[in-house]
């Protein structure tokens, strides 16, 4: 006997991230999903974002990770409000879907917050398959990773709203190809922007902050 | 690793098709739909199914997987096109604005019950 089901697997996810998007609606917070390969980078970048945003922004934190709340604790000196969640308290998952940033927002509150970050898990494959309800993505490739990441990892690229190339600062050092990571970027995804800079030595951070500005701006002015 | 994850919502919704007026179901067959772009892989699918269907109606379950293509639509021009290559730029006006209308789905479309 055929029993006829045509039911999509995330679409327990995709309920509740439209639910944590109504919820962020509600409270007026930006919302931007950060993901990328481990070590690319992430946590120091919000760091330093997070140093130039505030007071005048006040930002939350989730951070993902399998194991160690070592990020939480390098983003607690910003002074932001930060939460850790640990995956393997669920099974050692390698991505935070929607229900997890549901229970996080609420703990962390959202009623004082313009901008909510959520640094995903380090992971270029899961993470672009769960909505967790955002209203941007972006990657993060560092220039110690390979040019053709892009082309190996098409999901995640195409899902990105914004792209950062990070650790510009060692380009010197490596026979890494900017202008070819970024060909791959806009292969994958054409007319996406791409910040170029370090976190380390801030420079090229400026395109990037008023970037978050702007879209944290139209979010809380609605 | 993410097959884990998702095999158990497979089960799960199988489970929960399973009419309740079976007193020994059995499901010999899932007939399921994964796009190209959804990052599956077949093998490590069937190993996390053997694992967490034992003593369960799904136990032995064949999955009968349907790999669909990646489909794009570019939102300027309308055109659609299958890809084979990660390259989602519009081959018809070069422009950006295109979206992945097939690849990345994860469904069941079915699933086949032994008679009792």
């Amino acid at each position: 006997m055929e029993i006829n089901i045509g039911k999509r697997v995330l679409e327990k996810n995709e309920t509740d991230a439209q639910r944590n998007r109504a919820f962020f609606r509600e409270k007026n917070v930006f919302v931007l999903n950060m993901m990328s390969s481990p070590g690319s980078g992430k946590t120091e970048t919000l760091c330093k974002t997070l140093g130039h945003l505030m007071p005048e922004i006040r930002v939350g934190v989730i951070v993902g990770d399998v194991c160690t709340t070592n990020d939480a604790d390098r983003l607690a000196v910003t002074r932001a409000k930060v939460t850790q969640i640990n995956t393997d308290q669920f099974g050692g998952d390698c991505h935070l879907a929607a229900h997890l940033i549901d229970a996080s927002a609420r703990q962390l509150g959202c009623d004082d917050l313009d901008l909510l970050i959520v640094e995903n898990i380090g992971n270029l494959v899961c993470p672009a398959e769960f909505d967790i309800g955002e209203d941007a993505r972006a990657v993060v490739l560092s220039v110690t990773e390979g040019e053709d990441k892009p082309l190996k990892y098409p999901l995640m690229f195409q899902v990105a709203d914004i792209a950062i190339l990070n650790k510009v600062d060692l380009l010197p050092y490596l026979d890494f190809d900017a202008a070819l990571a970024v060909d791959n970027m806009k292969k994958v995804h054409p007319g996406m922007p791409v910040f170029e800079l370090s976190a380390k030595t801030q420079e090229g951070f400026e395109p990037w902050l008023e970037w978050l500005r702007r879209k944290v701006g139209e979010k809380t002015a609605k | 690793m993410h097959e884990m994850g998702i095999a158990e919502q497979l089960v799960q919704i199988s489970l929960d098709a399973i009419p309740k007026s079976m007193p020994t179901p059995r499901v010999e067959i899932l007939n399921l739909k994964i796009g190209k772009l959804a990052s599956v892989v077949e093998h490590s699918l069937t190993f996390c199914f053997e694992i967490i269907t034992k003593d369960t109606p799904l136990e032995n379950v064949k999955l009968v997987i349907e790999s669909m293509p990646v489909k794009i639509h570019c939102k300027t021009c309308h055109k659609e096109w299958e890809v084979d290559t990660p390259m989602f730029k519009c081959l018809n006006c070069e422009d950006g604005e295109v979206e992945i209308i097939s690849g990345r789905q994860i469904e069941i479309s079915s699933m086949e019950l032994a008679e009792e």
